[in-house]
């Protein structure tokens, strides 16, 4: 599964994006989320606060209770500043 | 029957004149083109320029999303929406809609409302570049903004 990230997140992650291969009790945003943040210092910091982060599935923004199965690209955000 | 909107995420300028003409040029139907500009503002001498980033492939089809709603719920003639990325510098412009519409009111709304979720929910962010040379921090999300997208209601399709 492909990993984005985005501005902030991008910065203090190190990266812009990466694949990984998730364990199979990794089912929804939200513990794709929690399971980021203990793969490292960085990855910690850039998800301190998990409610602030916002999640797009293949391009479509989504909430954190949304099942992950099938997802190609998961991209992580901060609020978002355009316009 | 209206054009499919325009939507174009692009490095380069625009030019809001020739984009206001490639709604109306050859048309006679039209009687009201609202336009909006958004111009990179630069607050007491701090600012030189912001840095924009986007998420490419999400940006195009998030305004397109925006976009066909808009285009649901007014009745539109036309429809322009560019978003720039990259560097931009302090007074450059950073994003333009486009609406026309037989008669004002559906033009003035559906603009407003393509400005209020563009801020919302499409994946740009902005950074800073001071005027001093040093790297600014990123700009952060307003409730002002949130308020501004909670005005319009729910959409149900007619």
């Amino acid at each position: 599964m492909k990993l984005k990230y985005f501005a902030w997140v991008r910065e203090r992650i190190g990266t812009g994006e990466e694949d990984v291969d998730l364990p199979a009790g990794v089912t929804s945003v939200r513990e794709l989320l929690d399971w980021l943040k203990g793969r490292g210092d960085n990855y910690a910091e850039a998800l301190r606060h998990p409610e602030a982060i916002r999640v797009a599935i293949n391009h479509e923004h989504v909430h954190h209770s949304e099942p992950i199965a099938g997802a190609a690209e998961i991209a992580l955000f901060p609020p978002m500043t355009g316009g | 029957m209206a054009p499919a909107p325009h939507i174009t995420i692009q490095r380069e300028d625009f030019d809001a004149t020739a984009e206001v003409a490639r709604l109306t040029d050859g048309r006679t139907d039209i009687g009201a083109v609202v336009t909006f500009q958004g111009l990179c503002r630069d607050e007491a001498g701090q600012l030189s320029a912001l840095e924009l980033e986007h998420y490419p492939g999400m940006a195009e089809a998030e305004i397109r999303r925006i976009a066909d709603e808009a285009a649901a719920r007014w009745p539109l003639q036309g429809l322009v929406v560019i978003h720039r990325y990259g560097p931009i510098p302090a007074g450059g412009n950073i994003v333009l809609v486009a609406a026309a519409s037989s008669h004002r009111q559906a033009a003035f709304e559906a603009a407003a409302f393509l400005m209020d979720f563009l801020k919302t929910r499409a994946p740009f962010w902005k950074r800073e570049h001071r005027a001093d040379g040093s790297h600014g921090g990123w700009v952060e999300a307003t409730e002002a903004d949130d308020a501004a997208q909670g005005r319009w209601a729910p959409f149900t399709p007619r």
